[in-house]
């Protein structure tokens, strides 16, 4: 009995020992999203979109530093700020250095403030944090930091070009705000209210209120007052289970306008709109999926729906922010040095898989790129989302969207 | 005037839901002294079954067989679960209902994915039935308050009227005596214990479509339903029945009508500090209705305990 203990325990030492010598040559990036609970399906397909991203456009390409391998570890945050920071501290623990999150600015802003807390503290290994998501702009202006890129456009630069939509139609001369409680949903009410008073005077912002996130069972209360004001177009930030409960809520009750959204897409929300959805739905995003910008963007999303049949690619910066780090990581020789991967990555100009130049702006990390408004149809979709034969097509577009606009940010470079 | 007709029935709808659910719920804890805390699960399973089935034989096969299915697996986890934990007290028995709504989410996700299921309601109610003031209550939502007062009004008969009925309520409070008598107590047990999942089942079928198929919809409804029967008073379906209207009413009311914590606080001759933002009531002073609509149930709840502790209706003491 004794001695068969003894052989486990060894056999245990040796293969800790063995897997310890084979993870010295891949890269971890710690991907820290809802995997349970309400937006568990968002935070899902993120997380395939990753390992698709890390395996296609690094790992079969021979990697970087000449053969390290990218390798994606995912860590449950329930969408909480506190578990984010128990995640985060789990994944510095195992030597992670990279931090990919995005749903929730509410998590954002948690980690941000803890990574520069960490970093500050252990300068022997800093981490860097990429957000591909979480759009509060107040992450690359007030509560900026080095250690900070964010790779998706910002609230603000999205409903810019939302409104210079909403100010060409003169049919719209009523217009309600409505959103989750939270910074995010704050930002995009206060960017609404700010860009359509500069842009259409004359509009009228007939509501503008904030819902519990991830709390509402019904959103025909919100809806009634929605159609009681004569609301001519709705502006929301909303995603998840909340996009689909209001959007299918006030089409069934009875409003007729254009929903403007940041989120409406894939994750099962397209397929559930469906029908009722046409028409109705317009959707601000980087990333032009239909048409298909270039021959490599198409046979990309057909090699990603051959290993996930199930699955969308609803976060197209996603293989922005591993073509870029990658990049960054050879460019710097080194992968422990985030200071010079940081450094590597500001100002970096990329080629967009989806169309365009990109470029990581220096003074806040935002990166700068083209921004689409996209309507949901099933006409003229070549990648439907869901397999719901309805998808997003491409209506307008602002080409390198609030590339000169202001920002508050002072960082502090190490 | 007309917005108030139109968020009475739509808090109808969402009481008459919560009744479905909390009917069932508050049956199984009066028999048998249980909170069953996967009571929200057999409502999200009687949705996503009822979604299959809709795939293969539309909407109406999926309302006939979803419940049933649900019932049946119910009455499986009353008879070769809840009966051998029993014996061991209440906690293992909460204890065992608890991982009982995890393993059922976990199974969900395992199955389904955790994407919303396109869950669509049949297309012969897919019309407005009626507009008041511009705002149209959708076919479907008129089919929901038919189904669920028919509901009520078939358990009420049985409970009350019928034979099994008569058994039941005796079964309540003198199950000892009941047995005596020479009645398979612990067969009514599981058959209260099937149809009170079953009712579940039937409350995620009509649910489903309307609130969205996803994981996450047990979680979402779960706490709302003990609320529900706390309120109602234990065991007592009028109590049910008349705690979920209040609830759906309060919720629904709150939520359309942008009632201020200024204005109120202004008419009980208080004055706002100002500036606000830097008063330490600021928080207290921009509270608005919608913000806190669904915690006034809880707080119902707390003066219920302290005011009236068996509930509005309960003849016993919670």
């Amino acid at each position: 009995m004794r001695t068969s203990i003894t052989l486990g325990l060894a056999t245990a030492l040796t293969l800790s020992v063995s897997a310890f010598a084979a993870a010295a040559d891949t890269i971890k990036i710690a991907f820290i999203d809802p995997l349970s609970g309400p937006f568990a399906g968002t935070g899902t397909n993120g997380l395939h979109q990753y390992e698709f991203a890390a395996d296609e456009l690094v790992n079969k390409k021979g990697g970087v530093l000449g053969g390290d391998t990218f390798e994606i570890v995912a860590f449950d945050n329930k969408i909480s700020p506190k578990e984010s920071l128990i995640q985060l501290q789990v994944a510095i623990d195992q030597g992670i250095r990279y931090i990919a999150q995005g749903n929730s600015s509410g998590v954002a802003n948690a980690l941000t403030e803890a990574i520069q807390k960490h970093n500050r503290r252990n300068p022997e290994d800093r981490i860097l944090f990429l957000n591909y998501s979480a759009v509060d702009p107040a992450l690359t202006n007030d509560k900026c930091n080095f250690w900070h890129f964010r790779f998706d456009a910002n609230a603000d630069i999205k409903m810019d070009a939302l409104t210079d939509v909403i100010a060409q139609d003169d049919g719209i001369k009523k217009v309600y705000i409505i959103g989750q409680d939270y910074s995010f949903g704050k930002a995009v009410a206060a960017a609404a209210v700010r860009f359509i008073g500069e842009k259409r005077p004359d509009i009228e912002i007939v509501g503008n209120e904030l819902h519990p996130i991830g709390k509402v069972k019904d959103f025909t209360p919100y809806s009634r007052k929605i159609v009681a004001s004569e609301a001519d177009a709705i502006i929301t930030g909303n995603w998840g289970a909340d996009m689909l409960g209001l959007g299918k809520s006030v089409l069934e009750n009875g409003y007729q306008g254009p929903i403007f959204t940041y989120y409406a897409a894939a994750d099962g929300i397209t397929a559930a709109f469906g029908e009722t959805g046409e028409g109705a739905l317009r959707l601000v995003a980087e990333g032009q999926i239909n048409p298909p910008a270039n021959d490599r963007a198409a046979a990309y999303y057909e090699a990603f729906k051959a290993k996930y049949p199930d699955g969308n690619i609803s976060q197209a910066r996603i293989t922005n922010v591993i073509e870029m780090l990658a990049r960054a990581i050879d460019e710097a020789g080194s992968a422990t040095d985030v200071v010079k991967v940081a450094y590597a990555l500001e100002g970096m100009e990329h080629e967009n898989l989806w169309g365009g130049t990109i470029k990581m702006r220096e003074v806040d990390h935002q990166l700068i790129q083209d921004v689409h408004i996209h309507a949901h149809t099933d006409d003229g979709i070549t990648f439907d989302y869901d397999n719901s034969g309805y998808g997003i097509k491409v209506e307008n577009t602002v080409s390198l969207a609030a590339m000169d606009s202001e920002t508050s940010c002072k960082m502090r470079r190490p | 005037m007309d917005l108030i007709l139109v968020n009475l029935i739509d808090g109808l709808v969402t009481g008459l839901l919560l009744f479905m659910l909390s009917a069932g719920l508050t049956l199984i804890f009066s028999m048998m002294g249980v909170l069953n805390f996967a009571h929200a699960s057999f409502y999200m399973l009687g949705a996503y079954f009822a979604f299959q089935i809709s795939l293969a034989l539309g909407f109406w096969m999926g309302l006939l067989i979803a419940p049933l299915v649900v019932g049946v697996m119910g009455a499986g986890v009353e008879r070769y679960g809840l009966r051998r934990v029993h014996q061991y007290g209440h906690v293992p028995e909460l204890i065992f209902t608890f991982g009982l709504a995890l393993l059922i989410e976990e199974l969900v996700q395992f199955i389904w994915g955790k994407n919303q299921m396109p869950y669509e309601g049949p297309d012969i109610l897919q019309f407005t039935a009626f507009a008041i003031a511009g705002n149209s209550i959708p076919a479907y939502k008129i089919f929901m308050i038919f189904i669920s007062v028919a509901i009520f009004i078939g358990l009420l008969w049985v409970l009350t009227r019928t034979r099994v009925g008569m058994i039941i309520q005796a079964a309540l409070t003198y199950p000892k005596t009941v047995e005596a008598l020479g009645h398979n107590v612990p067969l009514i047990f599981m058959g209260v214990f099937g149809v009170g999942t079953a009712l579940a089942g039937v409350a995620g079928v009509i649910a489903g479509p309307v609130l969205g198929t996803f994981p996450g919809m047990a979680f979402v409804l779960g706490s709302i339903v003990f609320v529900t029967i706390v309120i109602g008073g234990l065991g007592s379906l009028w109590g049910a029945l008349v705690a979920s209207l209040l609830i759906g009413w309060i919720t629904t009311f709150s939520k359309a009508y942008n009632l201020r914590m200024e204005d109120l606080l202004t008419t009980f001759g208080f004055t706002k500090p100002e500036p606000i933002w830097d008063s330490p009531w600021r928080d207290l002073w921009s509270i608005t209705s919608p913000q806190i609509a669904d915690i006034l149930p809880y707080v119902l709840m707390v003066l219920i305990l302290i005011f009236r502790p068996y509930g509005l209706f309960g003849k016993r003491d919670a």
